[in-house]
């Protein structure tokens, strides 16, 4: 039997920009720490979001406790380059001098793929159970919420990419550590999420195919997020039509109110329609095990609202 | 307020705003919209969906700009009286563009092209896509062959990483900090002082990648180009400030998605950027206030469900399944005023406008046109393609 994503070490999250990627990140370490484990969420890209679900201040870059046996942390790469760097140089002047000079920004920003490496770096870091940090704590779970879809696979890329480029040297033996890591998969869990429209879907596909070509990965799990329920057969729809339609030509006795409710009740069967569609093609042209989210009808992404994706998620992860 | 008044006597429209709000079609929309006006419009996009590609007859589009047949248009029973170009940007081909442009002689520019610095940053590097983006709308300003140009800007986390970036990156490109550590020598470049020799040794250490080499190609070889590209980041800011231009906040009624808007506008007055206006997508429609009525006034719950099931036949469950999902409609629409409002508290009302969550995603030139409705719509006429539609 497969090992089911939350019993992993990592699941590395990713998805287009606005699909609600920090939602299900959220819920996903909900139903974590239900099963007793003590998990981490850490941001990519400093969004902060999880604070915000949380309504707590902004966590930054420490392991912060937001829930029970919740954790949030959010990489900033170049923090992330201090602390590696400090690992590994232990004599204190050069490392001053690193830092003190600005010509190190410099080499960061130029030194392909090193802001990449350390993130995901710092990543596999929280998940070893002998954390390198000194005082740092053991975590059952780390929950990646990525960036958006690509510059997410580049992150998981960039490994090999530095395995191949350094020959030797400890960059070299610490990369090939972090490929084995996230390439096996009863180690690490690689997740999309998508929502029911053409171009997220397309994206999710895309990842897919990329994920097998590059690093002979697969997607773990999609999650669709934000389907509207079918609350209407099309007959019913047919019906709702033909009465407001026969009542508007009558100029008939219809409140407005009960046109609008009217109204609605084919939008909802229109876009719920559309979004079945979407969701086909995904589970067609894919093969992975597509978890439904429903859309939530609240004003806001509260715990309340997280804990809601948590009950629907909780059987499948 | 409609987008047309907005972008009277610009030359310049560019569509800001986080991932995942449309951005991109709302810039095919307003180049559709202003085409059909009689300009002859070009519209830099990013990344559009196929199927909106497809639609437009642009899937083996380049980095080079290309109208869309009229008759295309014509079809859908839009007259175009202008002409719609568009091309999608692609940063590579552009930053490879610019290196050719600048290089001294052909040896220069391969060196150039194979360094493996330059491949990072061309490539990958955080800000080169919105460089070049900029660096596009500028060469097609200077062509001025169009009569405005609508930039969909790359989805960045904050909508306004953008706006930096030329500057950024020329700052880079000089690298200014480097030549204290790096000078000229026959052989390339070697490094100086006591502390360069250090830094740099203990960075091949680590890492295990030589890259003085690379760096130091890199440099020599840009040294020539440095003043040409920061005097042209200069240029391209200037371009941003100027009358001709204005900045389109393209954003969503999700409560993050306006105090983005909030914060976008702010920068925006501060940088002494053009702000135009904001162009709030997939808004719910609140359909009783849409018919001139306040919700709940009108028929109280029991009333309205009763009303229904006598509409629906008495099919009791029908009628409880409408009112259900009725209150939820009307739960979201009144979310979206509320988030509206928090952007009317500090931004004038006039420079706000709504497209409404359409049943259907907008992905061809009719779904285009539905959204110029509004785009460009007057407020009576927008009430009343919101009446028709939908059913």
């Amino acid at each position: 039997m497969t090992t089911m994503p939350l019993e992993k070490r990592i699941v590395f999250l990713t998805g287009k920009g606005g699909v609600g990627k920090s939602t299900v990140a959220a819920a996903l370490g909900l139903v974590a720490t239900r099963r007793g484990k003590r998990t981490i969420v850490c941001e990519v890209a400093q969004q902060e979001r999880m604070s915000s679900v949380f309504h707590t201040e902004g966590v930054g870059y420490h392991e912060t406790e937001i829930a029970d046996d919740l954790y949030a942390f959010s990489i900033d790469p170049q923090r992330a380059l201090e602390e590696y760097l400090q690992l590994q140089i232990k004599i204190k002047p050069i490392y001053d001098l690193m830092f003190k000079n600005r010509i190190f920004t410099y080499f960061a920003a130029a030194t392909p793929g090193l802001r990449e490496l350390v993130t995901i770096g710092k990543v596999w870091e929280l998940a070893q159970l002998d954390r390198r940090v000194k005082r740092g704590a053991k975590y059952d779970l780390v929950i990646v919420d990525a960036p958006a879809t690509g510059h997410g696979i580049g992150i998981l890329r960039t490994p090999k990419t530095f395995s191949d480029i350094a020959r030797v040297g400890p960059i070299k033996r610490q990369a090939d550590a972090i490929y084995d890591f996230i390439t096996d998969s009863d180690l690490t869990s690689v997740c999309a999420v998508a929502w029911p429209e053409e171009m997220p879907v397309n994206e999710t596909l895309d990842l897919r195919r990329n994920l097998h070509e590059e690093l002979g990965l697969d997607l773990d799990r999609v999650f669709m997020n934000g389907l509207y329920p079918e609350l209407f057969s099309d007959d019913e729809a047919a019906t709702v039509r033909e009465r407001l339609e026969h009542d508007e030509a009558a100029n008939g006795a219809g409140s407005v109110v009960l046109r609008a409710a009217l109204r609605a009740a084919l939008s909802e069967h229109r876009r719920a329609t559309a979004q079945r569609e979407q969701l086909q093609r995904l589970r067609a042209e894919s093969g992975e095990d597509v978890v439904e989210l429903p859309f939530l009808f609240r004003a806001q992404v509260d715990m309340e609202a997280v804990a809601e994706l948590a009950d629907v998620i909780e059987d499948r992860v | 307020m409609d987008v047309g008044d907005l972008l009277e006597d610009k030359q310049i429209c560019i569509c800001a705003g986080s991932g995942g709000v449309g951005k991109t079609t709302t810039s095919a929309a307003i180049a559709m919209g202003m085409a059909a006006r009689g300009l002859k419009v070009a519209v830099l996009t990013i990344d559009p969906a196929k199927r909106l590609a497809n639609s437009l007859g642009l899937p083996e589009l380049g980095n080079e700009e290309r109208m869309i047949e009229p008759e295309r248009f014509a079809a859908h029973g839009i007259e175009m009286k202008g002409e719609l170009w568009a091309m999608m940007l692609d940063a590579k081909r552009t930053f490879d563009d610019l290196v050719e442009r600048h290089a001294p002689d052909e040896e220069a520019r391969d060196r150039i092209l194979q360094n493996r610095i330059y491949k990072e940053i061309s490539n990958a590097m955080a800000g080169s896509q919105e460089y070049m983006a900029m660096e596009k709308l500028y060469e097609l300003h200077q062509e001025a062959r169009y009569d405005l140009l609508v930039l969909d800007t790359p989805p960045t986390r904050h909508a306004l990483d953008f706006i930096d970036a030329p500057e950024r990156m020329s700052r880079f490109i000089e690298g200014r900090s480097l030549q204290f550590f790096l000078k000229p020598g026959r052989l390339g470049m070697r490094v100086v002082g006591r502390s360069g020799g250090v830094l740099f040794s203990a960075l091949k250490r680590i890492t295990g990648i030589d890259l003085l080499q690379d760096l130091s190609e890199f440099f020599q070889s840009f040294g020539d180009m440095a003043q040409g590209f920061s005097e042209r980041a200069q240029r391209v800011k200037e371009l941003l400030g100027q009358r001709g231009t204005t900045f389109l906040l393209v954003t969503a009624p999700q409560r993050e998605a306006i105090d983005e808007g909030v914060f976008f506008w702010r920068r925006l007055k501060e940088a002494r950027l053009p702000f135009g206006g904001v162009v709030v997508n997939k808004v719910h429609r609140d359909f009783v206030a849409m018919n001139g009525a306040v919700a709940g006034t009108d028929s109280p719950e029991d009333d309205l469900i009763a009303e229904l099931e006598r509409f629906l036949d008495g099919d009791g469950d029908l009628a409880a399944t409408v009112y259900e999902n009725f209150e939820r409609y009307q739960a979201l629409a009144a979310r979206d005023r509320e988030n509206l409002a928090r952007l009317t508290e500090r931004l004038d009302d006039d420079c706000i406008v709504c497209v409404p969550y359409l049943d259907e995603d907008v992905h061809d030139i009719e779904g285009l046109a539905q959204v110029n409705a509004y785009l460009f719509g007057s407020a009576t006429e927008r009430r009343e393609i919101l009446e028709k539609s939908g059913v």
